[in-house]
């Protein structure tokens, strides 16, 4: 790991100025993506502004008709959230599925989104429950906010405060996790809001997570599994690799389609 | 050079550490406290798992400036009065090891578990809690063995204590 100049402030407005002032600098929230990336020297940022004492960016709330999440807030305290479990249970599902115990414990949403990994869970849950990305400096909805793999609407400097979650009518996540790194090879968010169904598909697309509009109709119509009969997604767009190739993906998508809305279906 | 202050197995530690100093370095270089291991580096193998204000974690993923203020205990924290723990001594029972890479970070975990899910753990749950932590050697068989019934001996531990 490249050396660099550390910072720690304790407000959102402290770690805006270190970012406008230090060149080069990065934030650091749990740590599971970035330390990872800069111990192969893949990035080498010459600061890194630590937001873990920033107690404003930590908690989950639910308001009315969402539940925000602040960036800071750890996979686990998703998962064990007695509020999330109420008012959208597959968002905590989602989260205990992310990783293993010890990265659950230190990674965050805000992380997680602002990294958009094109494996990574929550983008998906981000998309197909409608949420909206908060940043110090605007409101930004999670279908503008990812825009290909690795890459979103954030500015240089620009930190997401809060991911905020519209609470769906009915939602699940169905996840196939490549068992050796257990991120998701193929995972499908489904949600039906009182204003139709979005489905939101990550680890299989070659540019990142993504929405199948075909779907969407098609559930909106009659949400039951039966219903994705006959819809494919296009393989040309799937990613290949060594653990999957985009033939496999494709059907993959489908599978965990249909799984999604039997689970998202059942639920009372 | 930044200051960083800590609680390490009860004892108060101050020093002044290079900020990429990653946790487990601080703990093995700077307080040779080798008993945490290194085994991937790569946050993948879990022979690193400490407690991190009660909660396990990587310390190879951590920087010990994150863990400024913070109170850790390792596999050297855990006996007491010179008494194993009791899921140390249930992993020896159990033949739990074999070349005992993985240990320390198996029983940080392994304690872990017990105080989220309790004394009574089904062999799903702890196969399933035990995906962040590789073993080598044993095929886990045995190391599944010793973590239920380390955590039967963890319930019994206060009650035998309060006996005493
Ligand atoms: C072994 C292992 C298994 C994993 N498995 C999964 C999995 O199954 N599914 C999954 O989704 N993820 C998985 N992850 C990734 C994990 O969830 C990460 O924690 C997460 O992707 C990044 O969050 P972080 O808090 O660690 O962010 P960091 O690593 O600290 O930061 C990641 C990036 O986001 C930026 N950033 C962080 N916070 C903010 C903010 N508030 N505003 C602006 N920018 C910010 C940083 O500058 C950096 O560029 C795994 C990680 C490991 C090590
Ligand atoms: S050394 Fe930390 S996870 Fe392997
Ligand atoms: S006992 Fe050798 S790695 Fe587990």
């Amino acid at each position: 790991m490249y050396a660099f100049d550390y910072h720690r402030p304790t407000s959102v407005k402290e770690a805006a100025n270190l970012a406008g002032q230090a060149e080069d600098a990065k934030f650091l929230a749990g740590g599971h993506t970035l330390l990872p990336t800069m111990k192969l020297r893949l990035a080498g940022p010459a600061s890194l502004i630590d937001l873990g004492q920033v107690a404003e960016l930590r908690g989950i709330e639910r308001s009315g008709d969402a539940i925000t999440v602040g960036a800071m807030t750890k996979h686990a305290e998703v998962a064990g959230s007695a509020d999330v479990r109420a008012a959208i249970p597959a968002l905590a599902e989602l989260a205990e599925l992310i990783g293993d115990p010890h990265v659950r414990n230190r990674g965050t949403i805000g992380g997680s989104v602002a990294n958009n990994d094109p494996a990574a869970d929550y983008p998906a849950a981000c998309l197909a429950l409608n949420a909206t990305i908060v940043t110090d400096k605007r409101r930004i909805a999670a279908d503008d906010f990812f825009q290909g793999i690795f890459t979103t609407a954030l500015d240089e400097g620009e930190i997401v405060t809060q991911v905020s979650f519209p609470i769906a009518a009915k939602a699940a996540y169905a996840k196939f996790r490549n068992p050796a790194s257990r991120y998701a090879l193929v995972g499908v968010f489904v949600a039906k809001h009182a204003d139709g169904v979005r489905v939101a598909v990550t680890g299989a697309g070659s540019n990142g997570v993504f929405r199948v509009p075909e779907m969407e109709e098609a559930l909106g119509r009659n949400f039951a599994p039966e219903a994705l009969d006959g819809i494919a997604v296009p393989e040309d767009e799937m990613n290949s690799d060594i653990h999957a190739d985009s033939a496999y993906r494709a059907h993959l998508v489908g599978v965990m389609a249909r799984r999604a809305v039997e689970a998202a279906a059942a639920r009372g | 050079m930044t200051t960083v202050s800590l609680t390490v197995n009860g004892q108060s530690v101050t020093a002044d550490v290079d900020p990429r100093t990653l946790l487990v370095q601080f703990l093995r270089e700077n307080l040779r406290l080798t008993g945490t291991h290194v085994g991937c580096d790569t946050s993948q193998c879990g022979a690193c798992v400490v407690h991190l204000n009660g909660q396990a974690v990587k310390a190879c993923t951590i920087l010990a400036v994150q863990a400024d203020a913070s109170v850790v205990t390792t596999i050297e924290g855990i006996a007491e009065g010179g008494e194993l723990h009791p899921m140390q001594s249930a992993f020896r029972e159990h033949h739990g090891l074999q070349c005992g890479y993985c240990t320390p970070g198996m029983i940080m975990s392994a304690i872990d578990i017990v105080n989220r899910k309790g004394s009574d753990l089904d062999e799903q749950t702890i196969r399933a809690e035990l995906e962040g932590n590789l073993c080598r050697c044993t095929g886990y068989h045995n190391i599944v063995k010793a973590v239920a019934a380390g955590a039967r001996a963890m319930a019994r531990a206060p009650l035998q204590q309060a006996a005493e």
